[in-house]
């Protein structure tokens, strides 16, 4: 056995640093604070311009030469910095599907204008009336000519607001199994039909509300079979819950928290650290911290022996989330009062980043598959027990 | 990086699993209580070699290294194995690691080949009495901190200076615990001073390190029963495997299983390549693996209803050793500040310790 984890991106990190110093904006965090949207196109325009982008894909789809270590390690550095860039992420799992599942005409159509920096997709799964049950959409896509007219709802179609398509998962026969008369379509934002509304969370994130009435699609916008939807999905969740996911828990809570007990005094003196109760939840967010971190490394492991990483992915995921909201909200009790300060308050613990944390984490249980679920799959693949659910093609 | 075990390593376990599988069936445990202690067994185990399997080979060990002796500590976990595998490995290893010239080498070799079963008291002495010592009403050897001193009491005759702290009913793990007498028998002084101290930490965190993978195999044993219970168990006209409340906590108990069985493999893997953050990984293991485990076995003991609470289902075998063993080190949430305390203690950016246990908590990755 060996745990040792190496930095495979040692040898980039330097340039990562010096990329993100010549190039990132401090204003741009703020931006994404305030706005609430987690991807900034001037961000993503130099992404393009320095084929970050396009590292590790093939040339006929557009790839270029620059190194995936390199580009991971600008992405990385840019995190480090406090950016997101979601809508990256959702269109990488959508062009990553569109190479699997898509026709050649579609990948070298969508795949280079995304790695251009010209798509953008967001994920059109949840309705109103449907999440984690996301195979209970009620969006409707209906033949017509060569191609098709989709009507319905999606909801937290984040990063909608600069995306250039929603990937949608729409029903093509209301006759089949629930599971069974779905496909999926990549739909453009600018067409007649299409409208989006703000939604406010509490985490200050700002996410959609989509609405298609009678938009009409060409029939390259049909990713994958027509009623193959839940197949291609499949492939999509691979790239959600799996690669390159590895979880809110490496920012390291408890080295932050540890090095804010230890450097603060109570009023009669004594270091936050010095006092038992605190310590002691101190510890346990260390220890969990160990355990998210080992959780996750298994399920890379696992992914790089060539498995997929079903039940470690779950297990890893599940963990995490829950060991995170449990950690936030201890953080916020030990600093007290003054856990209530928002970020950039004046006299806020670490510039408010505790609190921000703690509205965020709120959303990890609930996101790429909510716990309840999680724990059902593990009972039943991992555990053997009976599926407790309404069977595939149920109501 | 690799997280699977090797091909010998495999082996090793398989081999364990069958042994304790055979040899200490829970009829095996259940004989062997109160007192918690099976001769028979122990000279069988000593007879594999198991106490001294990672005592390098020129000094009569198994020169094997501290993941295979957390494989052995695992197996005899999973059948709550009623032999003193943990404290005599822990004293074995320190006997061995002490320089040469303060341990006379028969009492070494002695302990080693498994002539005298040796045992380390947790806490320093309270006078000339250790008290509550693990294995201590069954070992030949006691060593124990008094004062500044670490010494090796070799037993006079028959009664090795135990006093049982039997009740009317076995301890709560039917554990061989005893305190016991430093000023009867032979004693040894194996160092003193700093030395003495450093030596008796490492090998209190030693106890933790085996005593972590002891329980996660009583927390994949425990998970094991209880699943098999609710497998076959109707209610209400159905199993009761099939409730989610049920199916949950069975998932988030498995979950943790997979993690405190990586964390007790990570500590075993940082301690034999001698990395600095192998002290904070032999904590973590023990602390996550006491949790797991006791609510693994709460939680199955639970689903198995009025059976739960009654002495002829295995499951409270289970309930109680995860309770018990982890105990005798103390109360958890000291251990979890103290913990906190070392990994964080130092005024931030005052020393290089401020980020020298990296992996486990950046203490210098803070915001801004």
């Amino acid at each position: 056995m060996d745990f040792a984890e190496p930095d495979e991106l040692a040898a980039h990190r330097a340039a990562a640093r010096e990329w993100a110093d010549a190039n990132v904006r401090p204003e741009w965090v703020a931006e994404q604070l305030r706005s609430g949207c987690h991807q900034t196109p001037e961000l993503h325009a130099l992404f393009a311009r320095d084929g970050l982008l396009a590292a590790g894909w093939a040339p006929e789809y557009g790839g270029g030469d620059v190194s995936p270590g390199f580009a991971q390690a600008v992405f990385e550095e840019c995190t480090r910095r406090g950016l997101h860039f979601d809508g990256w992420s959702t269109t990488t799992m959508v062009i990553r599907t569109i190479e699997h599942v898509g026709t050649e005409e579609q990948k070298r159509a969508y795949i280079p204008a995304a790695l251009r920096g010209e798509l953008l997709a967001a994920l059109g799964y949840s309705e109103p009336d449907s999440g984690s049950d996301v195979a209970a959409a009620r969006t409707t896509a209906v033949r017509d000519g060569d191609g098709w007219v989709i009507d319905g709802q999606k909801m937290f179609t984040s990063t909608a607001q600069v995306c250039s398509h929603v990937f949608v998962l729409a029903r093509t026969d209301p006759d089949a199994a629930k599971h069974k008369g779905l496909s999926l379509f990549l739909v453009p934002t600018g067409v007649p039909g299409y409208e989006r509304r703000p939604i406010h969370t509490l985490g200050g994130q700002v996410t959609n509300a989509t609405f298609y009435t009678g938009v009409r699609v060409p029939g390259s916008a049909l990713i994958g079979g027509v009623n193959d939807g839940w197949n291609v999905m499949k492939v999509a969740l691979v790239y959600e819950r799996g690669v390159g996911n590895p979880g809110t828990m490496r920012k390291g809570l408890a080295g932050k928290l540890g090095a804010w007990a230890s450097a603060t005094r109570r009023p009669d003196g004594s270091r936050v650290l010095d006092d038992p109760s605190a310590a002691e939840r101190i510890g346990r967010m260390a220890v969990d911290e160990e355990v998210s971190r080992l959780l996750g490394l298994w399920m890379n492991w696992r992914a790089a022996k060539g498995g997929v990483p079903g039940v470690e992915g779950t297990m890893s995921k599940l963990f995490y989330s829950e060991a995170s909201q449990r950690h936030y909200s201890d953080a916020l009790d030990i600093l007290g009062a003054a856990g209530v300060l928002a970020p950039d308050a004046p006299g806020a613990p670490a510039g408010g980043a505790f609190e921000r944390d703690f509205r965020a984490a709120v959303v990890t249980t609930i996101y790429g598959g909510a716990s309840e679920v999680l724990r059902d799959v593990i009972a039943e693949r991992h555990l053997g027990l009976p599926r407790n659910r309404p069977g595939k093609g149920g109501p | 990086m690799n997280l699977d075990l090797t091909d010998d390593q495999e082996a090793l376990r398989a081999t364990l699993r069958d042994f304790f599988g055979k040899e200490s069936p829970p009829e095996a445990v259940r004989a062997a209580e109160p007192l918690g202690f099976d001769a028979s067994l122990w000279r069988k185990a000593v007879g594999l070699g198991l106490p001294s399997i990672a005592v390098p080979a020129e000094r009569g060990g198994g020169g094997a290294g501290s993941v295979e002796l957390a494989l052995a500590a695992e197996a005899a976990g999973w059948s709550v194995a009623p032999v003193p595998l943990v404290e005599a490995a822990v004293a074995n290893d320190l006997l061995v690691s002490l320089p040469r010239a303060a341990v006379p080498e028969p009492l070494a070799a002695r302990a080693v080949a498994g002539d005298l079963a040796a045992t380390v008291a947790l806490r320093p002495a309270d006078g000339d009495v250790a008290r509550l010592v693990p294995a201590g009403a069954v070992a030949d050897l006691v060593i124990a901190l008094r004062g500044e001193e670490l010494l090796a009491v070799e037993a006079a005759g028959g009664t090795r200076g135990a006093v049982p702290n039997l009740g009317s009913m076995p301890n709560l793990g039917s554990m061989p615990v005893a305190d016991r007498r430093l000023d009867e028998g032979e004693a040894t002084v194996l160092a003193t001073g700093a030395d003495a101290l450093a030596a008796h930490g490492r090998a209190v965190l030693h106890w933790r390190l085996l005593t972590a993978a002891a329980l996660a195999g009583v927390a994949a044993k425990a998970l094991g029963l209880g699943l098999g219970y609710v497998a076959h168990r109707r209610a209400f006209g159905t199993l009761i495997g099939s409730f989610q409340t049920v199916q949950h906590r069975l998932a988030d108990d498995a979950t943790a299983l997979e993690g405190a069985r990586l964390l007790a493999y990570e500590a075993a893997w940082a301690r034999n390549a001698g990395l600095p953050e192998a002290d904070a990984l032999a904590e973590m293991a023990f602390l996550f693996a006491s949790e797991t485990a006791f609510r693994t076995a709460s939680d199955s003991l639970h689903f198995h209803g009025g059976y739960g609470y009654t002495l002829e289902y295995d499951i409270q075998l289970y309930f109680r050793r995860a309770k018990a063993w982890p105990l005798l080190a103390g109360d958890r949430a000291a251990a979890y500040a103290a913990l906190a305390r070392r990994l964080y203690g130092r005024p931030y950016g005052t020393g290089r310790d401020d980020a020298s246990e990296g992996r486990p908590g950046p203490a210098t990755d803070t915001e801004g």
